[in-house]
């Protein structure tokens, strides 16, 4: 592994306290790849996400996990600029990101995918995976209508970067298949694929798991692991599924009611009692821990999520 | 045996109409020969028809009708089909371009020679191309049936609009242009809009649009500045219906603010659902049919115009895709797209697709 | 002073009408988020079939304004049956093309039946009184009485009765309804059905106001409609009334103190500018962005 700095996750069993982050600054002059300082959004009278601090060092793979409507796809969705944050600032390689629009940030190098997969289903998956190159196409629409070598020379370009990262993926075969038609874990791969055609340094997967089983996760975290040293990739992740969780994850954030209850290494939050408490309503030794440990036969925390006790709206994807 | 190989061409070629991201076969090659034959029959007839006596006055209005509503479909399909959104505006940038190219026309240029025809096409295309850039930056800001909305509004106050106008002829009409279209000059003007839409389909620009349709967000997040590909699909389609204005105008010789309402929106719509959305083959296919139908059913007298809405009606409840839904003809796909997805797919292409591969090659050995 | 005033009552009377045809935008609009641009020949449905019971069964007019909204209402419904039903889970574009198809259809349908300008027979004798300098005919009376009456009633359908409640489940989440019990279809039907006879009832009203009536009628008047229920936020009952108010004033005013040629001009500017300013319309609210 290109070496993560595990500096911040150090300390096992810290929680956060918020706004604290000075102590474990790396000595070398290394700034966080993500950096979120007092992220709130609210939705009307409820807040999806409060006073968020989270830090995510280049290299690293740091799961953000928590019961449903914890606000976890909020956080990506105003990482992403999907939502514009109601306070707080965001910054990727220590440029704030808050409030640009969507398509800068993809151009900085933020990828991602959806809980509920959103492909160009009535496109092939050679278009599926060129539209993410649309931007860093150096054309404009005059050598579209004219044909001119550049849009020629261009399009090969993108061409055989798109056959070669399908080809990277085993979806080279499938290139001229619609999305819609690809079985259900090849258009999560797909999905994995558009993002990564663009090159980002951070790739946040939102629920990669859903769906699959014990056998296909297995499979799945190899991929993870894969890509990630493959393409140099920062990986932020959101999943249930606790044996993906435990099993790759250097880090783990846990948000419940859009706060920040614990952080640290897999080991550290499996013992946190918050952690518990939020995943089961009562401080229950053992309960998590046993889930979580129990994790390798994979039946917890499905997408379903047997904790999640509250429908929250701005969690989409559950619903629709 | 030695008669059938036309048949078996034309059997190909009608037979591998389909996805636009097909495995190309080898009947291709026999495919696009005999598709650069028509064209250049077609070209032929247009610029000859006329000189050498093989199409009468009422013929070649007809040409023109379905060259002028070629343009008027394709560039419609452009933000209704490719892009998913929902324009019924196309009367209106019509109307400004017929009137902006009549004005250049009858006012300022009456001297004109030869050339003047396609700068007044072009004048019509760039006067509705700056209305449709206007008319886009309000409309993109909200989602979903508003751009029908706002379209709508906008063919209501240019009808509206040109009727209070004394100076172009208000409610009356304006006249006194010149015969500038011709049969050779809509031809020209018709391949070349065609091939403008198909050149930007298949380029960045075109799966852009085409993200736009099929997950807006999911664009927006894999680096599609969405609003900028909206305003450049709008106003390129504003464009062409202006240049189909102009032409329309400059054969005509005399157009009122009534020829412009909604009903000729609905027109192009009908063509463009007809042929099928996402298809450029299949909005030159929907605008002539709907253009031959059009004169076919004359005879039906006032029961005409209550055929043709029924049609349309049962078209979509029975064919909701129209003629040629997201497909395509494949020699309007780039070689590169079809190479690259020669042979993969380990489903291969479908049954009609292989059969028809097979004729041609078994015919030619 | 007077002439405003008298203008203001003008538009009311116009603007009831826009407000009925509105309510039967809004209602389809709001349950199946489908543009029924066929509304507005259902209301030219309506003017013909009042002719038709006035002219040629002789009745009265109260029986030919239910007989009207009635058969009015059965087409609805028809339509909705045929031609929207097949077509509910297919993209929403082919519903708004078979709707526009079915506009043309009905439109031609009567020219072809009846191709010249019929004159509808006069139903209500026509009283004025001057109050205060403003003339106030009894056909205003009527149309203004009836159009509140009828507005008043599907309000409290709509938010006082189980029928009312099951729309609402319905336009709130098309999936989840049945689940509860809530019969689709036939709530489905029974909106086309009222968003129909209100519409029949604005083509009564106004064939009282101006006798002529032509198959093209509901076109101009149709859209009309249909901008004031955006105006006023498109899905919102109470927004259709609303929108359909300020545009029959609005229109009033400008051919009072304007050409009248600008009336449509100004109406649609009207559309641009608030879609501009309040892109939901005044009582409409967004739909949430999902990611």
């Amino acid at each position: 592994m290109s070496a993560p700095r595990r500096e911040v996750a150090s300390t096992p069993g810290r929680t956060v306290p918020a706004g604290d982050h000075a102590p474990q600054t790396a000595p070398a002059a290394s700034h966080p790849l993500l950096e979120t300082r007092g992220l709130t959004q609210r939705f009307g009278g409820l807040t999806a996400v409060a006073d968020l601090n989270l830090r995510v060092q280049a290299g690293e793979l740091v799961a953000l996990i928590g019961p449903n409507g914890a606000g976890k796809t909020t956080v990506f969705n105003l990482i992403t600029g999907v939502y514009k944050a109601t306070a707080g600032e965001i910054r990727f390689d220590s440029v704030s990101i808050g409030g640009m629009e969507p398509s800068r940030i993809h151009g900085l190098g933020i990828a991602r995918t959806f809980q509920n997969i959103r492909l160009f289903a009535d496109l092939s998956v050679l278009d599926n995976v060129r539209i993410a190159h649309h931007a860093r196409t150096g054309y404009g629409l005059a050598d579209a209508l004219l044909l001119t070598p550049r849009l020629r020379r261009e399009e090969r370009r993108v061409m055989e970067e798109t056959l070669a990262l399908l080809r990277t993926l085993g979806l080279d075969e499938l290139a001229g298949e619609k999305a819609r038609h690809l079985p259900y874990g090849q258009q999560r791969r797909l999905e994995i694929a558009r993002a990564l055609a663009s090159r980002p340094r951070l790739l946040l997967l939102d629920e990669p798991a859903a769906g699959m089983n014990p056998h296909e996760i297995g499979d799945l975290m190899e991929f993870i692991a894969r890509i990630r040293t493959e393409f140099g990739l920062t990986i932020l992740l959101i999943e249930h599924q606790m044996k993906l969780v435990m099993g790759i994850c250097e880090r783990i954030t846990v948000l419940d009611f859009g706060a920040t209850i614990a952080e640290g290494t897999p080991e550290a939050v499996r013992a946190d009692r918050r952690v518990l408490a939020a995943y089961l309503g009562e401080p229950d030794e053992g309960a998590v821990s046993g889930a979580a440990a129990g994790g390798g036969d994979g039946s917890t925390d499905d997408p379903g999520d047997p904790h999640g006790r509250r429908h929250d709206p701005t969690d989409a994807g559950s619903a629709s | 045996m030695r008669a059938s190989p036309l048949l078996q061409v034309l059997r190909a070629w009608t037979g591998r109409i389909q996805r636009p991201f097909l495995r190309a076969g080898d009947s291709l090659a026999a495919q696009r020969r005999l598709g650069l034959v028509l064209l250049g029959l077609l070209a032929a007839l247009c610029f000859l028809g006329a000189p050498l006596g093989l199409l009468d006055d009422y013929q070649q209005l007809l040409f023109m009708y379905a060259g002028i509503n070629v343009i008027l479909c394709v560039s419609l399909n452009l933000v209704n089909g490719y892009m998913g959104e929902f324009s019924i505006g196309h009367a209106g940038f019509m109307a400004v371009g017929a009137y902006a190219s009549s004005l250049l026309t009858v006012r300022a240029l009456p001297e004109g020679g030869a050339w003047l025809g396609p700068v007044a096409v072009l004048a019509g295309g760039v006067a509705a191309a700056i209305a449709g850039l206007v008319i886009a930056v309000p409309s993109f800001r909200t989602r979903g049936d508003y751009l029908a909305i706002v379209t709508l509004a906008f063919t209501m106050i240019v009808k509206s609009g040109l009727e209070n106008l004394e100076w172009v002829g208000g409610g009356r009409g304006l006249a006194g242009m010149r015969k500038l279209t011709t049969l050779p000059w809509v031809f020209a003007w018709t391949v070349l809009a065609v091939a403008a839409v198909r050149n930007i389909i298949y380029s960045r620009f075109g799966r852009a649009i085409q993200a736009i349709r099929e997950d807006e967000l999911a664009g927006l997040l894999s680096g599609v500045e969405t609003r900028r590909v909206k305003l450049i699909a709008f106003t390129v389609s504003a464009f062409l219906a202006g240049t189909a204005g102009a032409l329309y105008a400059h054969l005509v010789l005399f157009i009122t603010p009534r020829g412009f309402d909604l009903l000729k929106s609905t027109d192009v719509l009908i063509m463009v659902y007809l042929g099928g959305i996402g298809s450029i083959l299949g909005s030159v296919l929907g605008a002539t049919i709907y253009t031959a139908l059009l004169e076919l059913l004359r005879p039906l007298g006032v029961w005409r115009m209550v055929c043709l809405p029924l049609l349309l009606v049962l078209l979509m409840i029975f064919r909701p895709q129209g003629i040629l839904g997201l497909r395509e003809l494949p020699w309007l796909v780039p070689r590169r797209d079809r190479d690259a997805v020669r042979r993969r797919g380990p489903r291969g292409s479908d049954e009609q697709g292989r059969s028809s591969v097979s004729d041609a090659t078994g015919d030619s050995t | 002073m007077t002439y405003l005033l008298q203008q203001l009552l003008n538009g009311l009377q116009l603007g009831s009408i826009y407000a009925l045809i509105a309510l039967g935008y809004t209602m389809v609009y709001g349950i199946l988020q489908m543009i029924n641009f066929a509304h507005g020949d259902l209301f030219m449905v309506g003017a013909f079939a009042l002719f038709v019971a006035a002219s040629v069964l002789g009745l009265p007019f109260v029986p030919s304004l239910l007989l009207a909204m009635i058969a009015t209402a059965a087409i609805g419904v028809l339509i909705e049956r045929l031609a929207y039903r097949p077509l509910r889970s297919a993209p929403r574009v082919s519903a708004i093309i078979t709707a526009l198809g079915v506009g043309l259809f009905l439109e031609n349908l009567v020219n072809a039946l009846s191709p010249y300008p019929k004159h509808v027979p006069t139903l209500l004798s026509n009283h004025s009184w001057v109050l205060a300098g403003v003339t106030i005919s009894s056909i205003q009376i009527w149309i203004i009485v009836l159009a509140g009456i009828l507005v008043l009633g599907l309000d409290l359908l709509v938010h006082r009765t189980k029928v009312g409640m099951a729309m609402r489940a319905i336009s709130w989440d098309r999936t989840t309804a049945p689940l509860m019990g809530v019969p689709v279809n036939a709530v489905i039907s029974l909106t086309f059905g009222i968003g129909a006879a209100l519409g029949a009832a604005a083509g009564v009203f106004y064939a009282l106001a101006y006798p002529i009536i032509d198959p093209y009628m509901g076109v101009m008047v149709g859209w009309k409609a249909f901008i004031s229920a955006v105006v006023g936020g498109i899905g919102s009952i109470r927004g259709a009334v609303l929108g359909g108010l300020i545009l029959g004033a609005v229109e009033i005013l400008v051919a009072a103190f304007l050409p009248s040629t600008g009336r449509d001009l100004v109406a649609f500017a009207l559309l641009l500018v608030l879609l501009v300013l309040r892109p939901h319309g005044i009582l409409g609210r967004p739909r949430p962005v999902k990611a």
